[in-house]
């Protein structure tokens, strides 16, 4: 990696979002990365809108401030994507992870179509894959799997580990089968991308 | 020990742990809480024993409990915040005129009215002339090194050490740290010795009124030692470099470091910041940029505020025509505290001194906003204080409408 890359993580209270943004760290730190994760610092609500950040480079990290120009975003709640600033400071070529079992269109984001790179922009069923093996609607270890095998910045291993590190072994394993699937999907989503 | 990926409270606590405190006593506030629930589990695990927790009702009882069993020759730890550590306010001075080397966590929170949860300095500030020493972390690793150093300070000192760091913005940010052995921690921390203890067996009384024949001679005393605090503090830090093979305070892969100051890029700088806390990291990234434009300005960190380094900063800034203080508290009606130590420690020099007050409550400090601001110091067109981002609109809007003045 030759610049750093950042991370802003959407989601609402409940969903795991600061927990992301800390397993993502210690997934890039297990990578041999800098990394470093914070979240938007709210009162915690259930339910309420949740950010969380995590910045990874191959060099000592010593902003402390909010991401606002992420290069990747992840929302965890479609419910989100049509507030305002949701997509605010995303570079063109910037990452877009969005868990929904709805295509970009029918969640009416023809617009992001234009604005982004196709390929770059994904739709992720995660809580589908978090309620089939977690049993919860968690989709936070989903969509990090996601994240690491679209953009490569974390290894998927890296992200396992880093879950298998924040929970207990039976809950790991579970959100371990999970991460493995949405690591196929991404995959089977690019495949069929490249084909098409 | 390896390097971890670690919450800032996590690596406190552990930090905290490995001091071994014979006395926890703490009252639950944000951003504070993360570091008291870690060590709180620790002690219920027996992972930290001997130790007590002692649950009270509020943060004046938490700070009591502390000053009592450290009277009693135990060592004591405690952590707050905000109006935690102002509820707490009376015992904080009656800590520091006992004597007693407790040391309190102190997880920087604005104070009210309004309530607000976030980061600023106002609650430190507040009580930075308590006769405590103040050390501010800049990073997480800062933070951990801090710990070791205040303990061992306040029991060789007879005084108590309060460690700042920023809250949520260092309490709760994962990042990687070293934490030092038990081994390398009990060589560098021995077993705490009191000057003088409570003992029902041998009754003595402390704290006794002290009449005006005498309390003036009190006070000067613990005037002087505290700032004795300015030659331990470098000397253990060299030591500490020693003992960990890394300068106080260096991140994993870094070499940098300090106790009273720390100096950043300040070779041939005319303008030089001043800040302390985890500001410093956003600042020295502007910083780093400006020299790129090449504006010859620098960084000097405050790690050390209480007892004030100015013999440190002096030298730190030499050469240097214009300080611009970065500060994340002021005085409402009167100015930014540090820039009032600043300009007194600068006083016999040709220096101008300018406050820049940013971060109040949690708002975020950009490294673009600091730029823009930096570069008008270095034209010279900075006023002598001014607020980072203020929205003027919106003040404008409120003077409007209640017609003041």
């Amino acid at each position: 990696m030759c610049a750093m890359f950042q991370v802003r993580i959407h989601g609402r209270g409940g969903q795991g979002v600061v927990t992301a943004a800390e397993m993502l760290s210690v997934a890039a730190f297990l990578d041999g990365s800098w990394s470093q994760a914070f979240p938007s610092f709210g009162s915690e609500r259930t339910g309420a809108p949740v950010v969380s950040y995590c910045r990874i480079d191959d060099r000592e990290i010593r902003t402390r401030a909010p991401v606002d120009e992420p290069d990747a975003l992840i929302v965890q709640d479609a419910t989100l994507v049509h507030h305002v600033d949701l997509f605010s400071g995303v570079a063109p070529a910037g990452f877009v992870l969005v868990n929904t079992s709805h295509t970009v269109e029918e969640l009416g984001l023809e617009d992001l179509v234009a604005r982004f790179r196709r390929e770059r922009l994904l739709t992720v069923p995660a809580s589908e894959i978090a309620l089939r093996h977690v049993g919860r609607n968690v989709p936070n270890t989903v969509l990090l799997a996601a994240f690491a095998v679209a953009t490569g910045v974390v290894s998927l291993d890296a992200v396992v580990a880093a879950i298998r590190q924040r929970f207990e072994p039976e809950v790991a394993e579970r959100n371990a089968r999970a991460a493995a699937e949405a690591g196929d999907y991404v995959r089977e989503a690019q495949g069929a991308r490249a084909t098409a | 020990m390896p390097v971890q990926q670690l919450e800032g409270s996590r690596a406190v606590a552990e930090a905290v742990a490995l001091c071994r405190p014979e006395v926890v006593c703490a009252y639950p506030i944000s951003p504070q809480t993360h570091i008291i629930e870690a060590v709180g589990a620790m002690v219920k695990s027996g992972r930290l024993t001997p130790c007590e927790f002692v649950n009270v009702e509020s943060e004046f009882a938490a700070m009591s409990v502390s000053i009592g069993a450290s009277a009693t020759g135990a060592r004591a730890y405690t952590a707050t915040a905000s109006q935690g550590l102002l509820f707490m306010a009376e015992a904080v001075f009656n800590a520091a005129g006992l004597g007693l080397p407790i040391v309190m966590t102190v997880a920087n929170r604005a104070v009210g009215a309004p309530i607000n949860i976030w980061n600023d300095h106002s609650d430190s500030m507040a009580l930075r002339d308590a006769g405590w020493v103040q050390l501010f972390a800049e990073t997480n690793q800062a933070a951990v090194d801090l710990h070791l150093l205040a303990f061992r300070l306040a029991e060789e000192l007879s005084v108590p050490v309060m460690v700042c760091m920023d809250g949520f913005i260092l309490t709760h940010a994962f990042e990687p740290v070293e934490l030092p052995t038990q081994e390398q921690v009990d060589w560098f921390l021995p077993r705490y010795v009191p000057r003088q203890e409570l003992d029902p067996e041998a009754p003595i009384t402390i704290g006794a009124m002290v009449g005006p024949e005498a309390f003036e001679e009190v006070r000067y005393l613990a005037h002087l030692r505290l700032l004795r605090a300015l030659t331990r503090v470098p000397e253990l830090a060299s030591e500490f470099e020693t003992m960990f093979g890394r300068p106080l305070g260096a991140r994993p892969g870094s070499a940098v470091g300090g106790s009273l100051v720390t100096s950043y890029r300040t070779e041939g700088a005319t303008t030089v910041v001043v800040a302390l806390g985890s500001v410093l990291g956003t600042v020295k990234d502007a910083v780093d940029e400006l020299r790129t434009e090449g504006h010859p300005i620098g960084v000097v960190g405050l790690t050390t505020y209480r007892p004030f380094p100015a013999e440190a900063l002096h030298g730190a800034v030499e050469g240097a025509h214009r300080v611009v203080v970065v500060e994340k508290a002021f005085g409402t009606g009167g100015r930014g505290f540090v820039t009032d130590d600043v300009a007194i420690a600068l006083r016999d020099h040709d220096v101008a001194v300018h406050t820049i007050v940013a971060g109040l409550g949690g708002r975020p400090i950009s490294e673009e906003s600091l730029r823009r601001v930096l570069a008008t110091a270095i034209t010279g067109d900075l006023p002598a204080m001014s607020f980072l981002d203020l929205d003027m609109g919106a003040v404008t809007a409120e003077t409007r409408a209640v017609r003041p003045l």
